[in-house]
């Protein structure tokens, strides 16, 4: 009986969050002299409201899709992956990297661009790997030492475009030279939707919740989250189960920016991770890090961003409404926990 | 290089580094009281914006600045309350707001885009601005470069100097003897945090209002500042004159990247401009340096002279952030 | 300043910490606070010095009756306390630690206060840098400083919390100098500790503490055995005990020395049978505990050999050890020895050795039922652990035991177990025992240490003793061990 109780309580004040994040949103639309109903309405015919805006719907959904999924294994771990924004870059960077060693090639193509989204893959991993070494090796807080890494992946990036993969003429940012069609990953007639990323995402997902779920790795990375040292006493090897998961976090941040590369932007811009990293961070803690949200919520914040792009043209409003409501959902969700925890611990 | 033309670019180094100052002073003074601020880079955005959108509709820069510093000061204390009070990840909030304050300013700021308000004037210093090489430098800045020379002495004399700033010091490193002294721990908490943000806040109007004027939307160019200002705070080893260091050379270095750039085509300037991260990271290597075990194994296994030399050396290196930055505080 | 304590109650949820103490203390005395561990003293002394309130209850100091609601309202009626480990700022220099707390100017009169600090320290003789930092400091210099800090305050009531452990005889004597001088300018002085030898040489008078309640009244000169009659009680029966069968020794400690940055223990040997039961008899604090760890790889030996059934694994690191059959069960059972937030059934599945990738979650929630239902354990597989009681959770932690086991090294196995649970829980142990495993554990309850050990160390601030046969002991002795006498050779630090 009591138990019922305290779902429903529970379920109350979630809701009480999300209603408080929308009252809020619709305040700031107020406040900005837009038409709060007309500005859903909008948002929502952006994201479904025809095909070419579903394709692009779940072409942003795979990349969230990806660094959450990713994030999941990190914060079950007990980290906070802040680089992994850097770790989609690299992977990206790695992707370019190895699709223009083999541009010239004679390979079928889809073995090159399996080869380069596999180099991807394993870049996000190294750039992990690295924050999770300045951690483990240096006591680097893993949150300086991934603001770090993002930084100078970004200034690599840049070095890279303006330097040694300028386009012929002179660098500009728009980024490098975009490879030839044959070296895209296939997509829908008419899309810039593949099926081959979207497979992959689900996969990826679908790897991750077994993993998390179902075998002893995953159960050891809870206890190495939930309490270091008694994981160390009930004989788990503590660091080197703190790598895993970065290198896994890393190479799924790899993946996503492979597929950005080869499914999306065809070649490498600046800013190519495009902020899913954070994105992946926020729907993480939005869903209280349980695999079988990830999917869903990642597709409400992806159709937000696709739904928002519109706006500017329809009603002259910025399109950083979607972060607004996205970072509203999440803040008062984690104010109303806080509120909630208080409440009810001093009534027990 | 025309030696005029080298001193109108460090004046203009000093102004640059201004807002970057505030910001990271007022985070020093956070995070000496135990709580890391992480959502300064939205903060300074959100300030610039709403500062600029005040003086706009007021025509008064006081009011203006004043604003930004309400901003800085209210989201710091969302970062406060949720933490201190609410006991939630402090990393979480201030992460969460960084996001939305940054959209915040782009959503709200979009009317305003391209409109202009009141600017800062450039006040040259009568008398003093006659130096030789040093006036022209130092005293022909406007009026929030020249308060930003004073918060530097200002912060570091409060924090080493005074009675209050050894609380502060105290609270930060060990909040329980802190305590037993008579310290409110969370209340001090709370103050410092909604100065440093107030602090922060003031970086926001100096962009916007001075350096570089009006509300450009995603193409201001402040991204990212938030975040160099937090890298400067751990190089600055959370001591205001250390810290005003680390933002001169960051400005330094910004300028140098526009000088060079002619000579270097292929590499941006933002390259240079990433230089404080790497540096932050050299810092936090070193501040554990001492304490890792392979250190401690060595130094046992050396002569003693030597020994007290290298540890002395360690010890000058160590810049260790507050013992306890980060968690929470609860009287027995 | 007087001091009197008046009808303190004050209970931790089921645990009675002080029950109806009433103690007076005449101005200008030594009173010593005597007890084991868990007799309340601490909490006792929280109470006056501000940083818990009694539950009912007055204080009274000289005869006005006072409401002190934290450390700092102690202060200022003149109250201060010398914690056990100085509250104090490791990073800071002696004269900032020592001004910190104090009100006056904005400015900081580093200058005057050090001309008073080093006025000050005259008085007594110490002889601390005002510039040098505080964490380079020993402990002794750091009591001295803190003393120096309190009276600087106008403390009338000075409240020391077992100030002789980890510091040198020189510099005990100095602070039994100190103390003395301050009771004869009229401070009052409360000296919170085990060491009889101490108490007996510093103090006027004693209170004894036990279970919570005021035993006894004590003025010098005074009775060892009296003393240690009031703080322990008396005998219970003795149980049965095994006797050692085979030669070679399941686990042996060689000449062992440990450090750790309060004292030094060395000269350790110790043979253990199997199937032997070793208990540590000893104030906490006194070395058991690092000893312990030694045993298990934690803490590693600066000396010594430390054999596990004729293994050399000193230097080994803890999951070596585990791999022999050594296993540790930690006093603090949500922070080193479970993981809060996962279920009973999880803890099972890390416990046992990996058996393919994927696990077979109905094999273990089955096994799990099972272990529940063999030890008795009052929980689901699906329970998570810090919603089990006390009780249910050394069940569960002992449930996790490997088997076959070599060694098990227990820290406080029964620590706030009902008498069911206890009994419960040494029942298991002895199976273990006649299985062939020894055991070792600490205790801070003379009836279980001699219920349940073959042999007993007796620790004393890092000294320790040779195993003494449990046949042949009783609570008196080692009550004496315990509070510092009866040492063959004089303690020297």
């Amino acid at each position: 009986m009591a138990k019922e109780r305290a779902r429903w309580i529970n379920l109350a004040f979630q809701l009480g969050a999300i209603v408080t994040a929308l009252l809020f949103s619709t305040l700031i639309m107020l406040l900005a002299g837009a038409p709060p109903l007309q500005a859903f309405k909008e948002i929502i015919l952006g994201a479904v409201g025809s095909t070419d805006n579903i394709s692009n719907v779940l072409v942003a959904w795979v990349p969230l899709l990806l660094s959450t999924t990713g994030l999941l294994v990190t914060f079950t771990a007990g980290l906070w992956n802040i680089g992994i924004e850097g770790q989609i870059t690299l992977g990206a960077i790695f992707c370019t990297w190895a699709l223009r060693l083999n541009q010239q090639s004679i390979l079928p193509p889809w073995i090159i661009l399996v080869r380069s989204i596999l180099m991807g893959m394993f870049g996000g991993a190294l750039w992990a790997a690295l924050v999770g070494a300045l951690k483990t090796f240096g006591g680097v807080n893993e949150i300086f030492g991934g603001l770090g890494m993002n930084f100078i992946a970004t200034a690599i990036t840049l070095w890279l475009i303006f330097g040694p993969w300028k386009r012929p003429g002179i660098g500009s940012m728009s980024g490098t030279e975009p490879f030839p069609q044959t070296l895209w990953l296939p997509v829908f007639p008419n899309l810039r939707l593949s099926l081959w990323s979207v497979l992959l995402g689900i996969l990826a997902l679908i790897v991750i919740y077994l993993l998390l779920q179902g075998t002893y790795f995953g159960l050891r990375l809870k206890a190495v989250g939930n309490n270091l040292r008694a994981a160390f006493r009930l004989g788990i090897p503590t660091w080197q189960n703190t790598m895993t998961a970065f290198i896994l976090c890393g190479s799924f941040a790899g993946l996503a920016g492979a597929i950005q590369v080869t499914g999306v932007y065809h070649r490498l811009i600046p800013s190519i991770s495009s902020g899913y990293g954070f994105l992946g961070l926020m729907v993480a803690m939005l869903i209280n890090y349980q695999a079988v949200w990830v999917a869903p919520v990642a597709l409400f914040f992806a159709a937000l961003n696709i739904g928002s792009i519109q706006l500017p043209i329809v009603l002259k409003l910025d399109s950083s409404l979607s972060g607004v409501l996205q970072g509203s959902l999440v803040l008062f969700v984690l104010i109303v926990d806080g509120i909630r925890q208080r409440v009810l611990g001093r009534k027990s | 290089m025309n030696f005029n033309l080298i001193l109108i670019g460090l004046a203009g180094v000093l102004s640059a580094a201004s807002p970057v100052l505030f910001a990271t002073i007022g985070e020093t003074f956070s995070e000496r009281s135990g709580v890391i601020n992480l959502s300064v880079n939205g903060t300074i955005l959100l300030s610039a914006m709403f500062s600029f959108a005040v003086a706009l509709k007021t025509n008064s820069l006081i009011l203006g600045f004043l604003a930004g510093m309400a901003i800085g000061a209210l989201v710091a204390l969302v970062v406060a309350f949720s933490s201190i009070t609410l006991h939630q990840s402090q990393v979480a909030v201030g992460f969460v707001l960084t996001l939305m304050c940054r959209d915040l300013s782009y959503f709200l700021g979009n009317s305003i885009m391209g409109m202009s308000a009141p600017t800062l004037p450039s006040l040259a210093i009568p008398g003093l601005v006659k130096i030789p090489i040093l006036g022209p430098l130092l005293f022909k800045q406007d009026l929030m470069t020249y308060l930003s020379y004073l918060l530097i002495f200002l912060a570091w004399i409060w924090i080493f100097k005074t009675r209050p700033g050894l609380v502060l010091l105290g609270v930060g490193e060990r909040p329980a003897a802190a305590y037993i002294r008579g310290a409110n721990v969370k209340k001090i908490r709370y103050l410092y945090t909604a100065l440093g943000g107030a602090l922060v806040g003031l970086a926001g109007p100096i962009y916007s209002l001075s350096l570089k004027a009006g509300w450009k939307g995603t193409i201001s160019g402040l991204d990212g500042i938030g975040w160099i200002a937090l890298a400067i705070t751990i190089f600055g080893g959370w001591n205001p004159i250390r810290a005003a260091f680390g933002a001169y050379l960051f400005a330094l270095l910004q300028w140098l990247g526009l000088v060079l750039q002619p000579s270097l085509p292929n590499i941006p300037s933002q390259v240079l401009q990433v230089a404080p991260f790497p540096l932050m990271i050299l810092t936090l290597l070193l501040v554990n340096l001492g304490n890792t075990e392979w250190v401690v194994r060595t130094l046992a296994g050396m002569p003693p002279r030597t020994r007290r030399f290298v540890s002395r050396l360690l010890r000058s290196m160590r810049s260790s952030p507050p013992s306890a930055l980060g968690t929470p505080f609860e009287n027995q | 300043m007087e001091v009197e304590l008046h009808n303190i109650y004050k209970t931790f949820g089921m645990v009675r910490a002080n029950i109806g103490i009433n103690l007076k203390v005449p101005a200008g005395s030594i009173q010593s606070i005597l007890g084991e561990n868990g007799a309340g003293k601490s909490t006792l002394m929280k109470v006056l010095s501000g940083f818990i309130q009694a539950d009912s209850g007055e204080i009274l100091l000289n005869h006005q009756p006072v409401i002190i609601q934290s450390p700092a309202d102690a202060i200022r009626h003149g109250i201060g306390m010398l914690h056990q480990d100085p509250l104090d700022f490791p990073p800071m220099k002696v004269i900032d630690d020592f001004i910190l707390g104090r009100s006056g100017s904005l400015f900081l009169p580093r200058k005057e206060a050090g001309k008073e600090f080093m006025a000050l320290q005259q008085k007594f003789n110490f002889s601390i840098d005002p510039e040098t930092y505080v964490d380079t400091m020993t402990v002794g210099e750091r009591q001295q400083l803190e003393i120096l800090r309190l009276l600087w305050l106008g403390a009338q009531v000075l409240i020391l919390d077992e100030p002789t452990t980890g510091i040198s005889a020189l510099q005990k004597e100095k602070l039994f100098e100190t103390l003395r001088l301050l009771a004869s300018q009229g401070m009052t002085v409360i000296f919170v500790s085990h060491k009889l030898e101490d108490v007996e040489n510093l103090c006027d008078r004693v209170a004894v503490l036990r279970r919570g309640e005021l035993v006894g009244e004590v003025l010098s000169p005074y009775d060892t055995t009296q003393l240690v009659e009031l703080m322990f009680g008396k005998i219970l029966t003795l149980g049965e005990r095994q006797s050692c069968n085979t030669e070679i020794p399941a686990f042996e400690l060689k000449d062992l020395e440990i450090e750790d940055y309060r004292m030094k223990i060395e000269g350790v040997n110790l043979k253990l049978c199997k199937g032997e039961v070793i208990g540590l008899a000893g104030m906490e604090g006194s070395g058991q505990g690092i000893l312990l760890r030694a045993c298990c790889g934690l803490v590693r030996p600066v000396a010594g050999k430390v054999m596990v059934d004729g293994h050399n694994l000193s230097g080994k690191s803890y999951h070596d050890y585990m791999e022999k059959g050594v296993a540790f069960l930690p006093a603090s059972r949500l922070e080193e020895g479970l993981v809060p937030g996962l279920t009973l059934a999880e803890h099972f599945i890390l416990a046992e050795s990996q058996q393919g990738i994927f696990i077979n979650w109905k094999r273990v929630y089955a096994q799990t039922e099972q272990r529940i239902s063999d030890f008795a354990i009052h929980g689901r597989p699906t329970s998570k652990v810090e919603t089990l009681s006390g009780g249910n959770q050394q069940r569960a932690i002992l449930a996790l035991l490997r088997n076959p086991l070599s060694v098990l090294l227990l820290e406080h196995p029964t620590r706030g177990l009902d008498i069911e649970s206890t009994i419960y829980i040494w029942d298991k142990l002895k199976e273990r025992c006649r299985q062939g495993a020894s055991i070792i554990f600490i205790s801070p309850d003379l009836d279980e240490i001699l219920q349940y050990s073959d042999h007993i160390l007796v620790f004393f601030s890092g000294r320790v003793s040779p195993p003494l046969d449990a046949n042949n002991t009783s609570v008196d002795h080692l009550g004496q061990l315990i509070g510092g006498k009866g040492w063959s050779d004089t303690f020297v630090a």
